[in-house]
């Protein structure tokens, strides 16, 4: 079973060698890239495509590496004791399973996704490495080892926070996600809108690649922006050719709030327009 | 099978290890990359390459290696093989380094050895002071020798201050003010940007309460109080810092004192040491920088390890020869060129940035600010507060 993309994700060739052969060697593959290229998508249509069960487990500064195999709920357990419940008396009742744990016992492997690695303790991506690499783990409470029956397929998207450590990338695979030049962004807007007009489809992307190539600013519009903007541009009605208008005071394309998300960069498009009208 | 390649990428820098290299032949085996050489070059991309920093050696290299056997170069090097420099470029690189203007503005002498050769026959035959001219050593003429002209490749001797500030030499011993940690006026701001790098961490004799493990540890006690200690937080984040001084870094010096009054009481571990425009074989305890008070930068290598975060300040802004050329370093002679000891620095310490004081709109206009701007892998930032806490950032990835 190859990964081909699918109806909805637009996936480039390098792109597609990457999951195949993640998949077909049964190693973690590590997407980075701009914010808004997909990381986070692409684990998802993996498993419609492959058609496996998606766990997606979502880490937090706070997440800890424990956390994704079992938490062991120590507090439950005393006030089971303090009430007198039965319970109590196996402490098997009181092992909260995690993500990884889950994975290991489903009966198909599933797409396991670790969303934004990065956003975790420097030492996380370490605490990790015996359990990606021989997907098996040890319960110290209840004295078993969890074994997985079938290899997850690992897909870990990092936005470049931390670096990772050097014993953990080389465990995986790694991809980077470049920004879609504008052919392939042709074919993710004809994914998304159908039936968009070429000739809005056009004004709209030389539009957002002149602002995209504006130097100084400090976030530049993602592929996710580009598409929530066509959509208020096809809701608003907004014809092609008042994105081609360059007269004075238009030079700012409508509804620039989708695209430009802070005010400095807003000033700064605003002053490169009022000296292009000059020029 | 491709163990060259693997030698060449690991020698271009891209340290791929040989579990990957591994790896990579178990996916050839399995058939991953069929008989399409691109699919084989996106199939090695993916497993050797962990660092989008990496990916354009990587992209140079393969290019390189499979050249003549893959006919089409492959997607991603843009369809254009590097080509090799002629030769000569490389011979005349030392000269290429001054940008056009700079040669046009006045016509140099050879190369750096004929200067020198040059400089040591005219102190020979020249008797006495003199001043103006084009030809014997005195000042402001255009002869490249002596001091507060206007020649790009010329010599200074017993100036202060460079007046173009890209003296190649500089022949005397100067003595520059210490950078004094008491300019307290103004450094909150820096300090509120330095508190970025902060990394806590429990070192040392357990004497706070823990709450939660008391928690955690009463409860899997069955309720039997069970009291934890740990010990307190503190930043353990150690920085070493290097700082130019002198030259041209004098008018940044009211700058450079704050940042360094900031860093001071901002981190517990901070070593400071300082250098002239670039540095070299060692480096020095005091600003005065008197040969018997400094430190060889091996030592300073092996004493602080990895774990230091490196800061350079200075404006990087030297003649080209004193970061390209043996023997060009401004107060003595160097053996090994400016650049072979910053890679040194900038291999032993992963974590490094430097901060300029020069504007940043300026940057593009001196030559070595570039360069040394590409060795850092433009991990150069202006001392402004933005700069700062965007290099802090860096620092803490």
């Amino acid at each position: 079973m190859r990964f081909e993309g699918t109806e909805s994700f637009v996936a480039t060739e390098d792109l597609k060698v990457a999951v195949n052969a993640a998949v077909a060697l049964q190693r973690p593959l590590l997407i980075k890239g701009e914010p808004g290229t997909g990381k986070t998508v692409l684990a998802q249509e993996i498993a419609r495509a492959l058609g496996r069960d998606l766990l997606s487990w979502h880490i937090k500064s706070t997440t800890k590496a424990q956390q994704g195999l079992y938490e062991y709920d120590a507090v439950s357990r005393l006030r089971d004791s303090q009430l007198g419940d039965a319970r109590v008396h196996d402490i098997g009742n009181y092992i909260v399973k995690g993500k990884l744990w889950e994975a290991f016992e489903a009966d198909v492997a599933p797409v396991l996704l670790i969303d934004e690695i990065d956003k975790a303790d420097i030492e996380f991506p370490n605490d990790l490495l015996l359990e990606l690499d021989r997907m098996e783990f040890h319960v110290y409470e209840t004295r078993q080892t969890i074994k997985a029956r079938q290899r997850p397929v690992i897909v870990i998207t990092s936005n470049n926070e931390k670096e990772l450590p050097d014993a953990f990338l080389r465990r995986c695979f790694f991809h980077y996600i470049k920004f879609p030049d504008r052919e392939t962004m042709e074919r993710i807007v004809a994914v998304h809108y159908p039936g968009i007009s070429q000739l809005l489809l056009r004004e709209a992307l030389t539009s957002f690649f002149e602002l995209r190539d504006l130097p100084g600013l400090k976030k530049r519009p993602s592929t996710s922006e580009f598409l929530d903007w066509l959509k208020l541009l096809l809701a608003e009605d907004i014809g092609p050719e008042l994105l081609r208008e360059t007269s004075a005071a238009k030079l700012i394309p409508p509804l620039h709030g989708a695209l430009l998300k802070n005010e400095q960069d807003v000033h700064l498009f605003e002053r490169v327009a009022f000296m292009a009208r000059r020029g | 099978m491709f163990l060259g390649f693997f030698l060449a990428l690991r020698a271009a820098g891209v340290k791929a290890s040989l579990r990957e290299f591994l790896t990579l032949q178990e996916a050839m085996q399995q058939g991953l990359a069929g008989f399409d050489t691109e699919h084989f070059y996106y199939l090695a991309r993916a497993i050797l390459v962990k660092d989008e920093r990496l990916l354009d050696k990587f992209d140079v290299v393969f290019a390189e290696h499979f050249k003549g056997i893959l006919q089409p170069a492959p997607a991603g090097v843009d369809g254009v093989a590097p080509r090799e420099l002629p030769r000569e470029w490389l011979e005349k690189l030392a000269e290429k380094l001054l940008t056009e203007e700079e040669k046009a503005q006045i016509e140099a002498l050879g190369g750096l050895d004929k200067l020198m050769e040059t400089l040591r026959q005219r102190l020979e035959e020249q008797k006495g002071r003199h001043q103006g001219g084009n030809k014997w050593i005195g000042t402001a003429g255009t002869s490249p020798f002596g001091a507060h002209g206007f020649n790009p490749e010329g010599v200074s001797i017993g100036q202060e201050k460079g007046r173009n500030r890209k003296a190649v030499k500089v022949w005397s011993q100067r003595s520059f003010k210490n950078l004094a940690g008491d300019a307290e006026l103004g450094t909150r701001n820096m300090k509120v940007a330095l508190r970025r790098l902060r990394r806590f961490a429990r070192e040392g004799a357990p004497e706070e309460l823990d709450l939660a493990g008391t928690i955690g540890s009463t409860a899997r006690n069955a309720g039997y109080l069970d009291l934890k200690m740990v010990p307190e937080r503190h930043n353990a984040v150690k920085i070493l810092l290097l700082l130019d001084i002198g030259g041209s870094m004098d008018e940044h010096i009211h700058l450079c004192e704050q940042l360094f009054t900031a860093a001071r009481t901002e981190f517990k571990h901070l070593k400071h040491l300082y250098f002239h425009n670039c540095p070299y074989d060692s480096l020095y305890h005091d600003a005065r920088m008197r040969r018997g008070d400094s430190m060889p930068t091996n030592d300073v290598l092996h004493k602080y390890d990895h774990t230091w975060k490196l800061i350079f300040v200075g404006d990087a802004s030297m003649s080209p020869y004193e970061l390209s050329a043996p023997g060009g370093a401004a107060t003595f002679y160097n053996a090994e060129t400016g650049q072979v000891w910053l890679q040194r620095l900038l291999d032993a310490y992963p974590k490094a940035v430097w901060i300029n004081p020069t504007r940043e709109q300026y940057w593009q206009h001196t030559h070595t600010i570039g360069t040394i701007r590409k060795m850092m892998d433009e991990r150069m930032y202006g001392l402004t507060l933005g700069g700062l806490d965007a290099a802090m950032r860096q620092l803490m990835q």
